[in-house]
Order: structure tokens, then sequence, then C-alpha cells
């Protein structure tokens, strides 16, 4: 029998997989999919508790989830890619421009 | 039938666990991507479990069909190896740490509470099916955040758009 239990302590995994990853990682593309990684362990938890509580927002909400996070990756990857045209690098620690 | 499920669970848990670890740990950016596509498929697995259907493919159509092909886009547009990567530097034990804590912290509150399971379990996919009950939700009761959305997909598009193209031409 799967229980939510079983759910959230997937989630709870993958989103610190994703914490992880964001706070290790110094290549921008790799820091957005770990964000991906996070909005998806959010998904799953909505899912599971819309199906536990046999109510459609869970689901209706992470469809909207879903759109914000392919909202940003296109922005996000747009950005990307406007730095390495300008800084010819991927580095996280080395864009410091803003810095003052 | 339990039984199967709960196995396909475990299975798909492991896919989509063992991509996101390929994500944190591949220095290789195209094979993190592929990494993270079969993460994700693994989730739209875990959603068909759910009987979520129409998320599942909703998943499987965003994430796997768009997202993915313009993560590997825009990874070929620069290189592939991350050229100032230390291997371990400073961040790694304090980042594992913070991680670990906070992984843990859930965990316990996850632990507080025990679900009981199986209280209604397919009530709203009987009849016309998740898609159609989704379609009939959203309408009714979440117009205007669809809506609003819709806009948000519209402002996005324009400024991807504006984004991507060269600089001396519009």
């Amino acid at each position: 029998m799967i229980t939510p239990t079983h759910y959230l302590v997937l989630s709870a995994i993958l989103f610190s997989l994703g914490v992880l990853g964001v706070m290790v990682r110094r290549n921008l593309i790799t820091l957005l999919m770990c964000l991906e990684l996070m909005l998806n362990a959010v998904n799953i938890n909505f899912v599971a508790f819309s199906h536990h509580f046999a109510d459609l927002t869970g689901q209706v909400f992470a469809i909207f989830v879903i759109t914000v996070a392919a909202g940003e990756a296109a922005i996000g990857l747009g950005i990307i890619v406007n730095i390495y045209r300008h800084k010819q690098t991927l580095d996280a620690d080395s864009i410091r421009s803003m810095q003052g | 039938m339990q039984q199967i499920e709960l196995i396909l669970f475990y299975v798909f848990s492991a896919v989509t666990l063992t991509g996101a670890l390929g994500v944190v740990v591949l220095r290789n950016t195209m094979r993190a991507a592929i990494s993270l596509l079969f993460s994700l498929l693994g989730v739209a697995a875990l959603f068909f479990l759910r009987h979520a259907e129409f998320l599942g493919a909703v998943q499987l159509l965003v994430y796997a069909g768009g997202i993915v092909v313009l993560f590997l886009f825009a990874i070929m547009f620069v290189p592939a190896n991350d050229r100032t990567h230390r291997k371990w530097h400073l961040q790694w034990p304090v980042a594992l740490l913070i991680a670990l804590l906070f992984g843990i912290s859930i965990l316990y509150f996850v632990g507080y509470h025990q679900w009981v399971s199986g209280k209604a379990l397919d009530a709203f996919t009987e009849g016309g099916g998740n898609t159609e009950a989704i379609g009939v939700f959203l309408y009714r009761n979440y117009l205007v955040p669809f809506e609003a959305a819709s806009l948000f997909l519209l402002v996005a598009m324009i400024g991807a758009i504006l984004l991507g193209r060269w600089r001396d031409k519009l």
C-alpha cells in the first residue's frame, strides 16, 4: 500500500538533492537544472495529496507550477546564453559585476 | 495488485533519484541534462501511478519534450565542460552538511504524522476520466489564474525572443 508518507519521503530526498546541487555546482545551466528538480519535488507532493484527499486542486496547482517552470527555463536559459556571449564563462563565481 | 504498485513505486523512485543524483554529480552538462531527462520521466511515471494521467502527460510533453530539449539547445551554445570547476572546493562539505540537515529535518516532520491511506481512491477518475475532470475543475474554479498563466506564458515567450536575438539585429 502506497501511503502519502512514501511520496513525502521521496520528495524530501529529491528536494534535498536539488538544494545540494544549487549549493555545490558552479555551472549556471546545472544550477537551473537543480531548480527544476526542486520544483518536481513540490509537484510530487501536490499530486500525492491530491490523490489522498480526492481533491483536484493539488493537480491544478501542479499544472500552474509546470507552467511557471517552463517560463522560467526559457527566460533563464536566454539570460544564461547572453551571459556567455558577454563573459565567455558560465562560472557562477565569476559573475560579480553587480557586486560594486 | 497492491504489491505490484508498491514495486513500481520503488522502481520509479529509484529512476527519479538516480537521475537527480546524476544531475548533481556529473560534470559534463550534456550528461547532466540526459540524467535530468530520466529523473523527469520517473516523476511522470509516479504521476501515472497516482492516477494523475493528465498531469503525467503534461509532464512528459512539457518537461521531457520541451524543457530538456531547451536545455540541450542552450548547452550546445556553450562548451560542455565546466572549465572552472574545482572538484573538491570548500563548499562541498558545508553544502553536504546543510543539505543533510535540511533533508533530515523534513523527514522528521514527515514521520511525525501517520497518514491513513485509502480514503477515497478513484473518486474523481471515474466517469469522464482525469482529463475531463481537470478541465471542468480548471474552468469552473480557476479561470482567472488560468488566464493569468496564459498571459505569463505570452510575456515569457516575448522575453525569451528578445533575449535570444542577435544583438545588432531586431
